[in-house]
C-alpha cells in the first residue's frame, strides 16, 4: 500500500497561512483567545479549502472556485463607510437600530449602540468581547455541532476581526428591528472576517436584520459567522439579506438554537454575489420549539449560489417549516441541500421541507437535495423538491388578458419569490424586503 | 366587413403533428352570437385556443381576419388588446398573484395599447365593485390569488368578471357551462347577456344545448372532425338535443 496521499497546498491556502501568521499578533483577544485561534487555524490547515469530496461542500468546490485569497482589509476610511451606507440602504423605509461592521470592523460613530443600551440590550463589539476575562468568551469561537469540522468556519474563528455581540435580557421586548450591517467599502479586492452572536433571553422578543452589501466589479471575499440562541418562550425573527457585488465571494455560516416553547422565523435572501454559500445549522433543543425557515435565492449571470441547511429536531413536539425558492437564469449554477434530522427523543416532531426552483435559461443549472434522517417513530415529516420552467399555461392565461409576455413572466416570478417572504412573522419587514426582489427582477434581464 | 372571418383554417398539434382543424369556415358579423356545438374531439376547444393564440398549435393552412387584420400574426396579448377575449373552459389558478393586481394589470395593459393612461385606483375599484356585484362575487373572492381555491362556479364567474372589465369585441366562451350547477349557470349567463351589444360578438362553444337556453344564439354551427359541417338558426340546437351527435360521428381522436 502506498502512503496516504498528500495534497499540495493551493496558492490560496498558502496565502491564507501567510495572512494568519501576519495578523496573529494584532488580532483581538486574550491569550486564551489566541490559543483558540491557533487551534482553529491548525484545523483549517489540516482540512484545507473544502472541495467536492467533502460531502457538505459537494456543490461548491472552493479549492477550484477560490483560486486566490485576497489580503485582509484594513480598518476602513469613515468617509467611505458613510458613502457605502448611503448607497446601499436597502431598508431605508424601516425604523430600526443599526450596528455597522465595515470591512470586518465595527463602526462606533455610525452605530446606534447607545440607543440599544437604553432599551436594555447589552451590546459589545466582538473585539471587546474577546478581551473579557470569562470562560464563555471562547464559546463564541466554537464551531456549531451541526457543522462537524468545517474549514470555513474554522478559518473565520482564526481570522475574525470584529462583529457584534448582543444580549437581549429575559423578558425584554426590543421595540424596533436591529440591523447588523456588513458592508465592503474597499476599492481593491480585500477579504473580511466577521463574527457575531445574538442571544435572545427567555421570554424576550427581538427582530434582527443582517445585511451584507459590497461594490460591483471587485473581487472581495467575505466570511461571516452568526450564532443565535433563543431562550425558553422567546421569539426571534431574523432576516438575512445578502446583495453582494457580482465579483464577490461571500461565505456565510450561521447557527440557531431554539429553546423550549421558543420560536424563530428565519428568512434568507440571496442575490448578486459571484459566489455565495450559505450554511445554516438550526437546532430545536427544547420541547415545543418552532422554526420557520424561508429563502429566496436569485441567481443570474455567472453566479454560483449554494445553500446548505440542517434542521435538527432534538426535543419532543418541535415544529419546522422550510420553504426555499430559487430562480436561476443565464449561466448561473445553484444548489440547495437541506436535511431534517430527528433525534430519538424528538417524538411528535412535525417537519416539512419544500424547495422549488425555476430555471429560466437552457444553460442555468440547479441541484436540489432535500433529505430526512429520522430516529424517532412518532413523527410527521415531509420533504419535496420541484425544478421546472415558468408555467406556460399561466403565462398564456395572463397574455390572453392583454398582459405582455415579459410582464406576465415578471408577475409570475414575483409571486414565486414572494411566497417565502410571507414566512417572516413580521409583515412590515416582509414588505420592506419585497423591493429587493423587484430590483433583481427588473435589473436582471435574460 | 365582418368582425371575424375564418377561412379554411387548418391547424395541428405541434408536438405530434396530429391535425385537429381541417378546414374551418366561419364568419361572425358585429353584434351576433354564434354557438359552436359538436361531439367531444371535434375541434371546438382547439378552435378557441388557435383564435386566442395559445402555443402548441401550428396553423398549416387558411387565414383568420379580425376587423380585417391577420389575427394569426399577432401575439396573444395583442389579440386581447385588440378585443379578443377567451373565457377558459378551465380557468388557470395562479397562486401568489393577487386577483386585484391581475385585473388592474390587465385593464391598464389594454389602456396603454390604446394610448391611454392608467386607470386611477378609485376608478378601478368602482368598476370592479359594480361588475363583481352583478356577478355576486364577494370581496374575499377578489382579494384571493387568481382563481386559487375557487370552486368551478366561482372560476367561471371570475372569467365573466374579467370579460366585463375588458370589454372585448369578440368574446369566445369555451364550455362556460361545464361544471356549473343551475344557479351558477344563471348567474354566469346573466353576466354574459348583460354584455350583449350591437358592437360585441360572441362565439359560444358548448357540448350541451342547455347553455343556449340562457344565452340564446343567432346562429348555431355543428363541428365534426375539425370542420363546420352544418349551420342553422337557434332551432338547430334543439334538434341536436333530440338526436344527439350520432349523425356527426366523432373524431378519430
Amino acid at each position: 500500500m502506498s502512503a496516504e496521499p498528500r495534497t499540495l497546498k493551493t496558492e490560496a491556502e498558502l496565502a491564507l497561512a501567510e495572512q494568519y501568521r501576519g495578523a496573529r499578533a494584532i488580532l483581538p483577544g486574550s491569550a486564551a483567545v489566541a490559543r483558540k485561534r491557533d487551534e482553529a487555524f491548525a484545523t483549517f490547515e489540516r482540512l484545507g479549502l473544502p472541495h467536492r469530496r467533502v460531502e457538505a461542500w459537494k456543490y461548491t468546490d472552493l479549492r477550484a472556485l477560490m483560486r486566490v485569497a485576497v489580503p485582509v482589509a484594513d480598518p476602513p476610511n469613515p468617509v467611505a463607510v458613510t458613502a457605502a451606507l448611503t448607497d446601499a440602504d436597502a431598508l431605508a423605509g424601516i425604523d430600526r437600530y443599526r450596528l455597522i461592521v465595515a470591512d470586518g470592523h465595527f463602526q462606533e460613530s455610525q452605530s446606534d449602540r447607545q440607543a440599544l443600551l437604553a432599551e436594555g440590550v447589552e451590546v459589545a463589539t466582538l473585539a471587546e468581547f474577546l478581551g473579557f476575562d470569562h470562560p464563555s468568551v471562547l464559546d463564541i469561537l466554537a464551531t456549531p455541532p451541526g457543522a462537524g469540522e468545517d474549514a470555513i468556519i474554522a478559518l473565520n474563528a482564526a481570522l475574525a476581526t470584529d462583529g457584534v455581540v448582543l444580549i437581549v435580557p429575559p423578558g425584554t421586548i426590543v421595540s424596533k428591528p436591529i440591523e447588523i450591517v456588513h458592508v465592503s467599502t474597499t476599492t481593491g479586492a480585500t477579504s473580511s472576517y466577521s463574527r457575531s452572536a445574538v442571544q435572545v433571553g427567555a421570554g424576550a422578543s427581538a427582530r434582527l436584520v443582517v445585511t451584507r452589501t459590497g461594490p460591483l466589479g471587485i473581487g472581495y471575499q467575505a466570511n461571516s459567522v452568526l450564532g443565535l440562541s433563543v431562550g425558553a418562550g422567546g421569539r426571534a425573527t431574523v432576516v438575512d439579506i445578502a446583495a453582494d457585488g457580482d465579483r464577490s465571494q461571500h461565505l456565510a455560516s450561521f447557527s440557531a438554537r431554539v429553546a423550549e416553547g421558543a420560536t424563530l422565523d428565519h428568512l434568507a435572501l440571496r442575490a448578486g454575489a459571484g459566489l455565495s454559500r450559505l450554511q445554516g445549522y438550526f437546532s430545536l433543543e427544547g420541547e415545543g420549539a418552532g422554526l420557520t425557515a424561508s429563502g429566496a435565492n436569485m441567481l443570474d449571470a455567472k453566479a454560483h449560489g449554494d445553500v446548505l441547511l440542517l434542521i435538527e429536531h432534538a426535543a419532543p413536539a418541535t415544529t419546522s417549516r422550510l420553504l426555499y425558492r430559487n430562480v436561476a437564469k443565464d449561466d448561473a449554477v445553484g444548489a440547495f441541500e437541506g436535511r431534517i434530522l430527528v433525534r430519538p427523543v424528538a417524538q411528535k416532531t412535525d417537519g416539512r421541507m419544500m424547495v422549488n426552483t425555476l430555471l429560466l435559461s437552457d444553460s442555468a443549472e440547479f441541484a436540489a437535495k432535500p433529505e430526512l434522517e429520522i430516529y424517532a417513530d412518532d413523527v410527521q415529516c415531509g420533504h419535496g423538491a420541484t425544478t421546472g420552467q415558468i408555467d406556460e399555461t399561466a403565462v398564456f392565461y395572463l397574455q390572453s388578458r392583454g398582459v405582455p409576455r415579459k410582464e406576465a413572466e415578471a408577475l409570475l416570478l414575483k409571486a414565486f419569490l414572494a411566497e417565502p417572504l410571507a414566512g417572516v412573522g413580521d409583515p412590515a419587514l416582509a414588505a420592506a424586503v419585497e423591493p429587493l426582489v423587484d430590483a433583481w427582477l427588473a435589473g436582471a434581464p435574460e | 366587413m365582418a368582425l371575424l372571418e375564418i377561412r379554411n383554417l387548418h391547424a395541428r398539434i405541434k408536438d405530434d403533428g396530429r391535425e385537429i382543424l381541417r378546414g374551418v369556415d366561419l364568419v361572425i358579423e358585429r353584434g351576433q352570437v354564434h354557438a359552436v356545438m359538436g361531439p367531444n374531439g371535434s375541434g371546438k376547444s382547439t378552435l378557441a385556443y388557435v383564435l386566442a393564440g395559445k402555443d402548441g398549435y401550428e396553423v398549416t393552412e387558411g387565414q383568420v381576419l379580425f376587423d380585417g387584420e391577420d389575427l394569426l400574426a399577432l401575439e396573444p396579448e395583442e389579440r386581447a388588446q385588440k378585443g379578443v377575449f377567451l373565457a377558459f373552459q378551465y380557468p388557470v389558478e395562479i397562486p401568489g398573484v393577487a386577483g386585484m393586481t391581475f385585473l388592474k394589470t390587465a385593464i391598464n395593459a389594454h389602456r396603454r395599447a390604446r394610448g391611454e393612461g392608467d386607470l386611477s385606483t378609485p376608478d378601478f375599484m368602482r368598476r370592479v365593485r359594480d361588475a363583481s356585484d352583478r356577478l355576486q362575487m364577494t370581496q374575499d373572492m377578489l382579494r384571493r390569488p387568481i382563481n386559487t381555491g375557487f370552486s368551478g362556479g366561482e372560476k367561471k364567474r371570475n372569467e365573466i368578471l374579467q370579460m366585463t372589465l375588458l370589454e372585448p369585441k369578440l368574446a369566445i366562451l369555451d364550455e362556460t357551462d361545464s361544471g356549473l350547477d343551475i344557479d351558477a349557470l344563471r348567474i354566469v349567463s346573466n353576466g354574459v347577456n348583460a354584455l350583449r351589444d350591437p358592437e360585441r360578438s360572441m362565439l359560444v362553444i358548448t357540448h350541451y344545448q342547455r347553455l343556449l337556453e340562457h344565452i340564446v344564439p343567432d346562429f348555431v354551427h355543428v363541428m365534426s372532425a375539425g370542420r363546420v359541417v352544418r349551420s342553422g338558426g337557434k332551432e338547430l340546437a334543439l334538434e341536436l338535443e333530440a338526436t344527439g351527435y350520432a349523425d356527426y360521428g366523432s373524431d378519430a381522436a
